[in-house]
């Protein structure tokens, strides 16, 4: 029940005995408030059971999910990262300020500023290679007719998948090794020697240049048959008589994927589309982390990794650990608009919420 | 009537299935790669003789990892992956199937409220270097009550994701609620009605998120290696196999290494972790497969 309280709807002037009384429609109200309130509890009472089985859930997402959330004070204060925040000296801004204006004396706002871009260019180059890989192989797939055939081929492609990111980057490093005295080329690195598209000698991993291929390639190679299960979903949902129909109108291939194909998977493109958008500033930090190595910071690191060097790994020190908390949020936040912007445009688009 | 493909219906499908092909053995070969050169002598795999099948076939260097001549490291952080996953998925999965229950009932107070806070999660999170120092009080906290083993910091604290809660409760919002009345008159109470009714009835979608957990806590990396880098009697499996390869990319202790084992290749002794490392998935990979594939496509989309 609601309603804009003002001062009548509780004491009523009383005209004949000049004094004031209380309001019998408030003391209604009230009484039906203070019902709400014991039916609310009455409720939560007889179920009782249902809540005591959120509080396992409860307990872990607070602890665990929305404690560290305070631990964002810290980008506001410096101090020692030993300290808890609240003894921690604040700041204000002046540890954003460090990291966006690069200055005289520190070089974070350059690193920053570089791993901020290098995190929207593994994404941009994930959405111009990697999105449309998924959508293909699910085309092709919905060309083999045979149950068992294709079958084959899905466990084939969603394998790389269920490997852990140290097994894939384990397999990338050892295949792209550099030949030296000591080891010799890894296959693949051999056979780019062979076909004459690198020098002998030459360590892709330790290659600035080809990090971004190798990291787009890579993640093609791990997720892309898995990726098109949705897309597969949506091609087998057309009718086969919608084939039929436009084969019959004399369309070639061209014409049925334009005509036939297209119109049915394009609400889940679209819906791919702008989640993969949405996700545009997270990029997993654990691939990249098992990937780079200091010849590669110019195109590998990303925000994660960066406020992992400056806050957790080798290169953390009392003042860093605020930045590196700065350098995250600043990320976190834009990633969380985009996100909620993109589930809004989705829910407009296509009547269908992502969460 | 079979009607006669048109040419370029023709074409399409001799490029599906030569891609398809090609890219079905792209994905399979570095696995085969590995599975070969894990078995092949130290020549073989050193000058790149080993294109697809193993040459001079030998099993040193499993006997080399699996007998414990590289220290007892490897059956130990074998050990530690089971425990891990073993413990944190039943850890995670009650958790989620209690939690993801709750907020399938639409009788419940707050629901939307319960909804968002989940959500939100997935929306934002605090980073790395607030979730460390949150790992790092934790652990101070299981310390101070008697949890002195750090693997069940990862076991409780870690792995828990929104994703799997919110299928657990699409999943259970599609059990009829006539089932639950039913039973709610035959007496049963919230529990039974819970393990009775709704276990059996998502077993699907159960299978499916427990996998998911599974498949997380076996390739777990970042956080092991973060909170129990210094301790590496509790390291997991692929912190182990990650510190290996370390050691191995270093020219002075594989040449050194080389003179004790001069028949073995440095990478050989790699692809044996890794070979050994993927071996508990490729076992259950054929019978989660199609599980895995209702999964994605409720993917938590609701209309």
């Amino acid at each position: 029940m609601k309603f804009k309280a003002k001062a009548a709807d509780f004491l009523i002037y009383d005209e004949a005995t000049g004094k004031y009384r209380e309001n019998p429609e408030q003391l209604v109200r009230d009484d039906v408030e203070k019902r709400h309130w014991r039916r609310v509890f009455q409720l939560i009472l007889r179920d009782w059971r249902l809540y005591l089985m959120l509080v396992p859930m409860l307990f872990v997402f607070i602890c665990w999910r929305y404690l560290p959330m305070t631990e964002l004070l810290g980008c506001f204060k410096v101090g020692a990262s030993a300290l808890e925040v609240k003894d921690q000296t604040f700041a204000g801004f002046s540890n954003f300020k460090t990291l966006f204006f690069p200055n005289d004396t520190s070089t974070y706002a350059i690193d920053f500023w570089r791993a901020f871009r290098n995190t929207f260019m593994i994404s941009f180059y994930g959405l111009c290679f990697g999105f449309p890989m998924p959508i293909i192989i699910a085309l092709f797939f919905n060309e083999i007719k045979s149950n068992i055939l294709r079958s084959v081929y899905q466990v084939f492609t969603y394998l790389p998948k269920f490997m852990s990111t140290v097994v894939i980057t384990t397999l990338v490093t050892l295949l792209l090794k550099k030949g030296d005295t000591t080891f010799s080329n890894g296959i693949i690195t051999q056979l780019f020697v062979n076909l004459g598209w690198i020098k002998d000698g030459t360590g892709m991993l330790e290659e600035p240049t080809y990090f971004r291929a190798i990291y787009q390639i890579s993640g093609i190679w791990e997720t892309a048959g898995y990726d098109s299960i949705v897309f597969f979903a949506a091609v087998i949902a057309v009718s086969p008589t919608s084939y039929e129909a436009a084969q019959i109108d004399g369309a070639g291939k061209m014409a049925q994927m334009r005509y036939v194909v297209l119109p049915s998977i394009l609400s889940t493109v679209v819906i791919m589309l702008i989640t993969k958008i949405g996700t545009l500033l997270s990029v997993g930090y654990e691939k990249v982390l098992l990937l780079y190595n200091e010849h590669t910071y110019q195109t590998a690191e990303v925000v994660s990794t960066f406020a992992h060097r400056f806050g957790i790994g080798d290169a953390s020190n009392m003042a860093a650990s605020s930045y590196a908390i700065a350098a995250e949020m600043v990320n976190n936040v834009i990633g969380m608009v985009l996100v909620i912007g993109a589930n809004t445009i989705a829910k407009k688009a296509a009547d269908v919420s992502l969460y | 009537m079979k009607r006669k493909l048109e040419i370029s219906e023709v074409i399409f499908k001799i490029i599906s299935y030569t891609f398809l092909t090609i890219f079905a053995l792209c994905c399979l070969y570095p696995f085969v790669y590995a599975l070969s050169a894990s078995l092949s002598s130290y020549q073989a795999v050193e000058y790149n003789k080993v294109i697809l099948f193993p040459v001079d076939l030998q099993i040193d260097a499993y006997k080399f990892v699996l007998s414990g001549s590289n220290g007892n490291g490897f059956w130990n952080s074998y050990t530690n992956t089971i425990f891990v996953t073993f413990y944190g998925t039943i850890w995670a999965l009650g958790v989620a199937i209690l939690g993801g229950y709750a907020l399938s009932k639409k009788r419940l107070l707050f629901r939307k409220g319960f909804n968002f806070f989940l959500v939100f999660t997935m929306w934002f999170s605090a980073g790395l270097v607030p979730q460390y120092r949150n790992y790092l009080a934790t652990q101070d906290v299981f310390n101070a009550i008697g949890i002195t083993d750090d693997k069940w910091l990862i076991v409780i604290a870690m792995g828990m994701a929104a994703m799997n809660i919110i299928l657990l409760r699409n999943a259970f919002e599609g059990v009829p609620s006539e089932i639950e009345e039913a039973a709610r008159v035959d007496g049963a109470t919230e529990f039974q009605i819970l393990t009775k009714v709704y276990i059996p009835m998502s077993k699907s979608t159960i299978a499916t998120v427990a996998l998911f957990f599974a498949i997380s806590r076996w390739n777990g990396y970042y956080w092991a290696k973060t909170m129990l880098g210094g301790n590496s009697a509790e390291w997991p499996l692929q912190v182990y196999l990650r510190t290996q390869l370390e050691y191995f990319q270093d020219p002075d202790y594989v040449t050194s290494w080389n003179n004790s084992y001069p028949n073995i290749s440095s990478n050989s002794v790699i692809f044996v972790l890794i070979v050994c490392a993927i071996i508990p998935i490729l076992i259950i990979y054929p019978f989660i497969q199609k599980y895995f594939a209702k999964g994605v496509n409720m993917g938590g989309v609701k209309e």
